[in-house]
């Protein structure tokens, strides 16, 4: 069953629509991460959704109900909201994870108890009298994240929770928030520009374009089969080539760029213009000396770009058209590659990603 | 310098012989310019609250006629309101004129715009997004109100001071409006005014150390609430 059910939602800001969904159902015990760039309207959708922003047009369903006739207050005593700064009030780590119960008049012993508990599953009850001013910034997002879930929401709305956080800080904190999240049975909309944490929490994924919702799917949908071109090079596509279909037959196409032609495996007719999608992962680079690649897909080109990625070497060739791929460092010194060295650029007809133009 | 030595030993005296006048006319100015106070602080701080979160279309336009109003001459104020209550006035009926009442109307006119405009700046000055935080917690409006305003307090308290000492220092209005009737309307500024032109310099000096402490021993309250560490 859907907890929640958007349809046709439109929010308009000085004239201008900022964010169009024309559908978008979560369901129970789910966790939907919202991915975009800088303004693509991912954090306006979260707010829309806790109701702290009105919408122009649509309406947002809970449990099918519409939530104008739930009422503002009662929706958000059903929902967590988690912004990106903790956003934590003058006093006491147990004050701030308490105020929601004291909003809603929780009696306190059972608000003694429902902090103490949720101060220990998130590891901090150490520090339970400390002053909110005096944690650091991994503690005071725990201490944010124990103020939504000792609410016991049906639920919980995060806009960038970790973002500000120093990444081993980070990490610690995604991997205790993923197990909260499976053990609280909370359903869960999560908005983040970091690819990895979508993957990480997202049972699906939204990405969100302009302000309109480009694609949602299951994450290896998104990040293997992009919706459109935006999407692809948002996700991490990074050799995006237009093409025309020129031959198709049995699951397999070809597609004709006017440099070169690429095999992938597919269904698209013949005539129809495209964009191939390849990540640089997906790429293999081999010297001319080396063996021959079982790849379909094998085109000739010269280097023109190395650029050190992490523990990765991104490296550029231009075969006609620039193919982008990510080799580790320690192939790249082992093949002596270089600007100007001529390789072999190889890729399965599996890995190609058409995306209608 | 003689002068001014013989003032604070006369207002030493005058203190700690409990002179009888001198004690009414401290406690009436205290009540004066605490209730003006307070009742500026009930008109402060809803107004600038609403002015600091409200939402509504000509909300620049009262910011700062708020603001103007923080610098509104008492002795402006007095003419206004001895032009409302006096006999033939819009209000004469009321028989306010010459009476602590129009003294403390005049200075809640004086104080209000400083509790309102000070209470917009503090509450102004926090993060906006935590108004919706708290909204996102399932708190009421009122509650967001009041949660805001306990973490806006410092600031807060600063508005309670600045109103006190707008209206604890200013004698035009009172003068005007209170007429400065002695064991009826004399406060401590009229009084020194008095005194001043009466030519006792020692007396007029004894009663400005007065004010001055009076001022200063409620700052220190005020302050000692402020600067208090929170609980927990």
């Amino acid at each position: 069953m859907n907890i929640l059910e958007v349809k046709g939602l439109e929010v308009i800001r000085n004239a201008m629509k900022v964010l169009t969904v024309e559908h978008l159902a979560v369901a129970e015990k789910e966790t939907l991460a919202l991915i975009g760039p800088n303004g693509a309207g991912k954090s306006t959708l979260l707010l829309v959704l806790s109701r702290l922003l009105k919408q122009q047009a649509g309406t947002i369903l809970y449990r099918g109900q519409d939530v104008s006739t739930l009422g503002d207050l009662a929706y958000r005593r059903k929902i967590g909201l988690v912004l990106q700064d903790p956003l934590l009030l003058d006093g006491s780590v147990f004050d701030n994870v308490a105020s929601g119960l004291c909003f809603r008049r929780v009696p306190k012993a059972e608000i003694h108890q429902r902090v103490d508990d949720w101060l220990e599953k998130l590891g901090i009850r150490h520090l339970r009298n400390r002053a909110s001013r005096a944690l650091s910034g991994g503690e005071a997002q725990r201490v944010s994240l124990a103020r939504a879930f000792v609410l016991d929401p049906d639920l919980l709305l995060l806009d960038e929770p970790f973002t500000a956080l120093d990444t081993p800080t980070r990490l610690r904190l995604l991997e205790d928030f993923r197990l909260l999240v499976r053990q609280s049975g909370v359903t869960v909309i999560f908005v983040t520009h970091d690819q990895n944490e979508a993957l990480l929490l997202g049972d699906r994924i939204g990405v969100m374009m302009a302000g309109r919702l480009a694609q949602v799917d299951q994450p290896e949908i998104v990040f293997n089969a992009p919706a459109s071109a935006e999407v692809a090079e948002f996700v991490g596509v990074e050799t995006i080539i237009p093409a025309r279909v020129i031959h198709q037959a049995e699951g397999m196409v070809i597609a004709d760029t006017g440099t070169f032609q690429v095999e992938v495996v597919g269904d698209c007719r013949v005539g129809q213009d495209v964009y191939i999608c390849i990540r640089p992962e997906d790429v293999t680079l081999l010297l001319d000396s080396d063996g021959s690649s079982s790849a379909r897909n094998r085109l000739e080109g010269v280097i023109i770009r190395t650029t050190p990625q992490g523990p990765l070497e991104r490296v550029v060739v231009d075969c006609g058209c620039p193919i982008v791929a990510l080799i580790t460092r320690a192939s790249a010194t082992q093949m002596k590659l270089q600007t100007g060295t001529r390789v072999r650029a190889s890729f399965k007809a599996s890995s190609v990603h058409l995306v209608g133009r | 310098m003689e002068m001014i030595w013989q003032g604070i030993t006369e207002a030493i005296r005058l203190l700690f012989s409990g002179d009888p006048e001198v004690m009414e006319i401290t406690l009436l100015s205290l009540r004066i310019s605490g209730l003006a106070t307070m009742i500026s602080l009930l008109i402060g701080m809803p107004s600038g609250t609403l002015l600091a979160l409200g939402k509504f279309p000509t909300r620049k336009f009262w910011m700062s006629l708020v603001n103007t109003g923080m610098a509104l001459p008492p002795v402006v104020v007095g003419l206004v309101v001895s032009i409302f209550l006096w006999r033939s006035g819009p209000l004469g009926s009321l028989r306010l004129m010459y009476t602590p009442t129009a003294i403390i109307i005049a200075q809640t006119i004086i104080a209000a715009p400083v509790v309102t405009g000070l209470t917009a700046a503090a509450l102004q000055q926090l993060d906006p997004r935590l108004e919706q935080q708290l909204l996102g917690l399932g708190a009421t409006r009122w509650q967001v109100i009041w949660a805001l305003w306990r973490e806006a307090r410092l600031p807060l308290l600063a508005a309670l001071m600045a109103g006190f000492g707008s209206v604890i220092s200013e004698v035009g209005a009172s003068m005007m409006v209170g007429g400065n009737l002695r064991h009826y309307t004399r406060v401590l500024t009229t009084a020194i005014v008095l005194e001043n032109s009466k030519g006792e310099f020692a007396i007029a000096l004894a009663l400005s150390f007065i004010l001055l402490l009076l001022a200063y021993l409620v700052n220190l309250l005020l302050t000692w609430v402020q600067q208090r560490k929170p609980q927990g």
